[in-house]
């Protein structure tokens, strides 16, 4: 489809955060917004991801957004009129600790998270195991559980999102891909895609995995890299697992899905950067090998899909939430380090907000300058 | 027979009229028709379902069946227990 030669606002990529921007940038009344997709929507990260929302965090900001996208999250049905439910699961997070160390680092952060009015707690082993009883409590010597964390289905988010902008006004090109970004002096003038030029003097970049790729067209080098990260689904089973068991140390994430369906994964140290979207054997012994000895009964069920998708890494491993100081007009959502969908509400609003030349609604600072200076964000709880 | 009455996904129990109507929203390729309505999910991987949709589609976007996108094959081929593949580990 040929897509129209001007827009206020040109967002690259539609998973599920260049929607939400873009909804967001409608309901602030913005006119002329424009998302481009290459394939289809949510056919990045978006609908690979492990479907998992925590809000138990170690900063305050990570606790602010997280908490503020689960609020998001609880109403989205009615916010944004949904066709289909979201298949929002609220069974919570049980977090893992196998020393001292990690228990302590829980510890500190729960204190943080009271702070936001997230109902966390700590559990001793036994209280895990009432909480989910197939777990193998081996090596565990604590844990934290935030019952109001969970599931939401990504595909579905981002359809919901998609339809929303779409009745504001939001021009949605799928199968559309942006091939470079047109510069004058320091000023971006428009957007050329394969089918045919926009002239915008605004863009946002939410290219997932391909941040880097849109960073060049206006000739910089994003702080960003991508990885690729595999996860399996089982067969279906009756309800066996209320929360998502997860551990940093032990280095798994595990819930059982609405319909059924167990999903796994856990990240590989030795994983070179890459676009690598092929699935290995080597993931699919290693995943079944730390499921079957944490939860046990999960060894009986059948493996029946693998896939990859691709995290976009910061050196923090916390996302890029601003505009370029080097080309203004040229705004990031980048870099979300393996947590992206579950504050892409947020995300949503504050990227919207900073555009259109709001006050934020929190308090954020997610600039790529930090790494330059060496003033990295310490958040302890990332995968 | 009727499409409210024809199975096309006996995993995950949907009908032809179903189908036609993601279709109908917009949804004109495999992969997203999957991802909207658990198409070809479930343990069967597919096996009947993937034989039907492309002809489904072809027909309502009418073009030939060989200009549908058949999805990625994903791993593995056959729904293995994880205690087969998680060698020691899954003995105990
Ligand atoms: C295996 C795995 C598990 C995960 N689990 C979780 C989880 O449990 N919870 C969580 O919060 N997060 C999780 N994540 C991370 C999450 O998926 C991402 O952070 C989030 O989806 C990022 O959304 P996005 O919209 O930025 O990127 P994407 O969904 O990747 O969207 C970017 C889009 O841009 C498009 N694009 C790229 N270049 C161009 C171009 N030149 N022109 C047009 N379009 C272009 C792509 O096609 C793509 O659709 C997981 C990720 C993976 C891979």
């Amino acid at each position: 489809m040929p897509v129209k030669n001007k827009a206020n606002v040109v967002i690259i990529g539609g998973g599920v955060v260049g929607l939400a921007v873009a909804y967001n940038l409608a309901l602030l009344g913005i006119k002329d917004v424009v998302l481009l997709e290459r394939a289809y929507l949510g056919s990045g990260a978006t609908s690979r991801c492990g479907a998992g929302i925590r809000q138990q965090w170690g900063t305050e900001m990570n606790c602010a957004l997280a908490r503020k996208s689960m609020d998001i999250f609880e109403n989205m049905n009615e916010m944004l009129e949904v066709k289909r439910d979201i298949e929002l699961k609220q069974k919570g997070y049980l977090l893992l600790a196998f020393s001292e160390e990690e228990m302590e680092q829980f510890r500190k952060n729960l204190k943080v998270q009271s702070k936001y009015d997230i109902p966390s707690r700590e559990v001793t082993p036994r209280k895990a195991r009432d909480i989910v009883p197939h777990l193998n409590l081996e090596g565990i010597v604590g844990g934290a559980f935030c019952p109001t964390d969970g599931h939401v289905n990504p595909f579905l988010v981002t359809e919901a999102y998609a339809n929303a902008a779409r009745r504001l006004g939001v021009d949605i090109y799928t199968y559309t891909e942006a091939l470079d970004i047109e510069i004058s002096g320091s000023k971006i003038t428009g957007v050329r895609t394969d089918q045919g030029l926009i002239k915008t003097d605004r863009v946002v970049n939410a290219a997932g995995g391909y941040s880097q790729q849109i960073g060049e067209m206006v000739g910089l080098d994003l702080p960003v890299k991508s990885e690729r990260h595999e996860i399996l689904v089982t067969e279906k089973i009756e309800p066996l697992q209320g929360p998502m068991v997860m551990s940093f140390s032990y280095n798994i994430y595990c819930q059982q899905t609405p319909e059924g369906p167990f999903l796994m994964g856990y990240g590989d140290p030795d994983e070179p950067e890459s676009y690598n979207l092929n699935s290995s054997w080597h993931f699919l012994e290693e995943m079944t090998r730390k499921a079957a000895r944490l939860l046990p009964p999960l060894k009986h069920l059948r493996v029946i899909r693998q896939w990859a998708g691709l995290y976009n890494i910061t050196p923090d491993r916390q996302p890029i939430i601003a505009e370029s100081e080097e080309v203004p007009g040229f705004f990031m959502a980048i870099g979300f380090s393996g947590h992206g969908f579950m504050i892409a509400p947020m995300t949503g609003v504050l990227l919207a907000e900073m555009i259109a030349g709001e006050d934020p609604s929190l308090e954020f600072k997610l600039e790529p300058g930090r790494f330059e200076r060496g003033d990295l964000i310490l958040e302890p709880s990332v995968v | 027979m009727e499409p409210q009455n024809t199975i096309i996904c006996r995993c995950e129990d949907l009908t032809l009229a179903e189908v036609e109507e993601v279709i109908a929203e917009g949804y004109t390729t495999i992969e997203e028709i999957k991802r909207i309505c658990r198409l070809g999910m479930g343990p069967c991987r597919g096996s009947t379902c993937l034989q039907l949709i492309d002809r489904i589609l072809a027909r309502q976007r009418n073009c030939g069946r060989e200009e549908i996108k058949m999805p990625t094959n994903r791993p593995p081929l056959e729904g293995i227990k994880m205690k087969e593949l998680a060698g020691d580990a899954g003995e105990k």
